[in-house]
């Protein structure tokens, strides 16, 4: 009688130990894809490329848009203590399918504001939603030119002041131009990328979020300067690091 | 000696190898997998009860297509040096001509009305010597320079409402359209194709193109009747910078805008009556803001 009891505790107490570890397992997978990141710096050395200033005078409204403060090319465009904006940072080797994705988390947008594109480059997963609007009181047309042979396909569609916003995705990873024809100075990047991606802000610091433990290959995107990798590893739950630099051509 | 020989035989056969890899990327299909495509469904064109075999077209496009788009049908033949505009590149399946939303391909249809009307201001002639079977079967022949065909369906045609009566009010609205979308940016506020971005247009491979002159007598790009005008602005040309305006043109003003810019073209078969309306108005140019 007493030896049974025994047996029953016994089973009791090893599908608990079970239980635990399976929701240990669980809880480590989950963290692990929520927690996980790469953050580090792009800097750029040398003395910065001349940007060239736009000449709007073809249309009144961009000029009185930027009577102030005038604007110039984006391509390279450098902040304080030489960091590296609109770098488009991403996974180029290592990943699983395992990574949260992008795509259903938000809906990036590519606006177009006192006659630029406002980001100049837009960073997205392939298939992930995005907004193109229009703050603009002026007709613009928006021409994206990917590559036909990709999988995405190129258009173009107009934009006049108060349209409503274009909602859709690209189909593959591609670096895509994008201009408007109209104002032949406004020029930016739909940068589709595979999975986790992050874009530097002007001081050229970026942030990839989730991304889950393992070993990666990131690579940083310049649309002049072109592309860098570095080796990463990623542990469980903490933000592993990467720099990069950019040397002036 | 030997060892020479057998060095350089592995070095043309590595160079080979490395050839035959970077030919895919233009997605060329081989002869065995042409002449599969050849008897599959595929091959074909529908267009109305007429029906094109695309093994029928390979003997006329060599003679007749070759020298302008290439026998890869890249738009490389040995004539485009000489052409501006470029002959159409078939492998990336981009046309001017639609009835289907940007971004999309054309139907057959589309592609049967391009060849018979050949494209104005441009080398492609009215290829009216042709009969319909032999478009129809070109049709189906160019279809297999572009992975895209097989990918892809045609896009979904527009749809265009039964035209309106031409009135004096429909012509003013159209006229306000034509202003609130700012078509005058390029093809200027007499449709002389003189509008403050009319310079520098260039189109998707970056060489200069001119915005259409409504004024100047020549014939529209896609067909000169009223659909065919809807049709441009709806759907725009693919390749060039007139985007489409579907988004934002209703189909009814769309019509509306038609007979406005009938007004901006000289006395012609189709404008007799909106000229008419025009002149008893007294129409000014819409102002460039």
């Amino acid at each position: 009688m007493k030896k049974q009891h025994y047996s029953k505790f016994a089973a009791i107490l090893s599908g608990l130990v079970l239980v635990g570890f399976g929701a240990l397992s669980l809880d480590q997978n989950v963290s692990a894809a929520a927690e996980g990141s790469i953050a580090g710096t792009v800097k750029f050395d040398g003395t910065p490329p001349h940007m060239k200033g736009i000449d709007m005078s073809k249309d009144p409204y961009c000029v009185k848009q930027h009577e102030n403060s005038p604007i110039t090319l984006e391509n390279v465009v450098v902040g304080a203590n030489g960091g590296l904006a609109n770098v488009v940072l991403y996974i180029s080797e290592g990943l699983t399918g395992n990574e949260a994705s992008a795509a259903s988390s938000n809906e990036p947008v590519f606006d177009q504001n006192g006659c630029q594109y406002i980001p100049h480059v837009l960073a997205m997963d392939v298939d992930q939603k995005f907004k193109v609007t229009s703050s603009d009181q002026t007709t613009h047309n928006i021409h994206p030119l990917p590559n036909a042979m990709t999988g995405n396909i190129p258009w173009n569609k107009s934009q006049p002041p108060g349209a409503p916003p274009i909602e859709t995705s690209w189909k593959a990873p591609e670096m895509i131009s994008v201009k408007c024809n109209i104002h032949p100075w406004m020029h930016g990047y739909h940068a589709v990328v595979k999975g986790p991606y992050a874009t530097t802000d002007k001081d050229g610091a970026f942030t990839i979020h989730g991304v889950p433990a393992g070993s990666y290959t990131v690579t940083a995107w310049q649309e002049d300067l072109g592309t860098q990798t570095a080796k990463v590893t990623v542990a469980g739950g903490s933000a592993a690091k990467a720099d990069f630099t950019f040397k002036a051509k | 000696m030997r060892r020479k020989s057998f060095l350089q035989c592995s070095l043309l056969m590595s160079a080979a190898a490395v050839l035959a890899l970077c030919l895919p990327a233009r997605a060329q299909l081989s002869t065995v997998q042409l002449q599969e495509w050849l008897n599959s469904p595929a091959a074909t064109s529908h267009i109305g009860n007429i029906t094109g075999n695309a093994h029928a077209a390979a003997m006329p496009y060599r003679r007749y297509c070759v020298g302008c788009h290439g026998e890869l049908g890249d738009g490389n033949g040995e004539n485009a040096v000489w052409l501006d505009p470029k002959p159409r590149d078939f492998q990336l399946a981009i046309f001017k001509c639609r009835s289907t939303p940007t971004g999309t391909l054309p139907t057959d249809e589309d592609l049967y009305d391009t060849i018979a009307r050949g494209l104005d201001r441009s080398n492609m002639p009215i290829w009216n010597t042709f009969t319909k079977d032999e478009r129809a079967d070109l049709v189906a022949w160019i279809k297999h320079f572009s992975p895209r065909w097989q990918k892809e369906k045609p896009g979904t045609p527009i749809e265009i409402p039964p035209e309106p009566e031409v009135t004096a009010e429909r012509i003013k609205a159209g006229q306000e359209v034509f202003g609130r979308v700012q078509c005058w940016k390029c093809h200027g506020v007499q449709g002389m194709a003189n509008g403050p971005s009319a310079s520098t247009l260039t189109d998707d491979l970056g060489r200069p193109i001119l915005a259409y002159n409504f004024t100047d007598g020549s014939r529209p790009k896609c067909g000169s009747t009223d659909r065919d005008i809807y049709k441009i602005f709806m759907t725009g040309l693919d390749g060039t910078p007139m985007p489409s305006f579907s988004d934002n043109i209703k189909p009814d003003e769309a019509w509306d805008l038609v007979f406005y810019l009938r007004t901006l073209q000289p006395h012609n078969a189709y404008n007799a009556k909106e000229k008419q309306i025009a002149r008893q108005l007294g129409l000014k140019p819409v102002s460039p803001q």
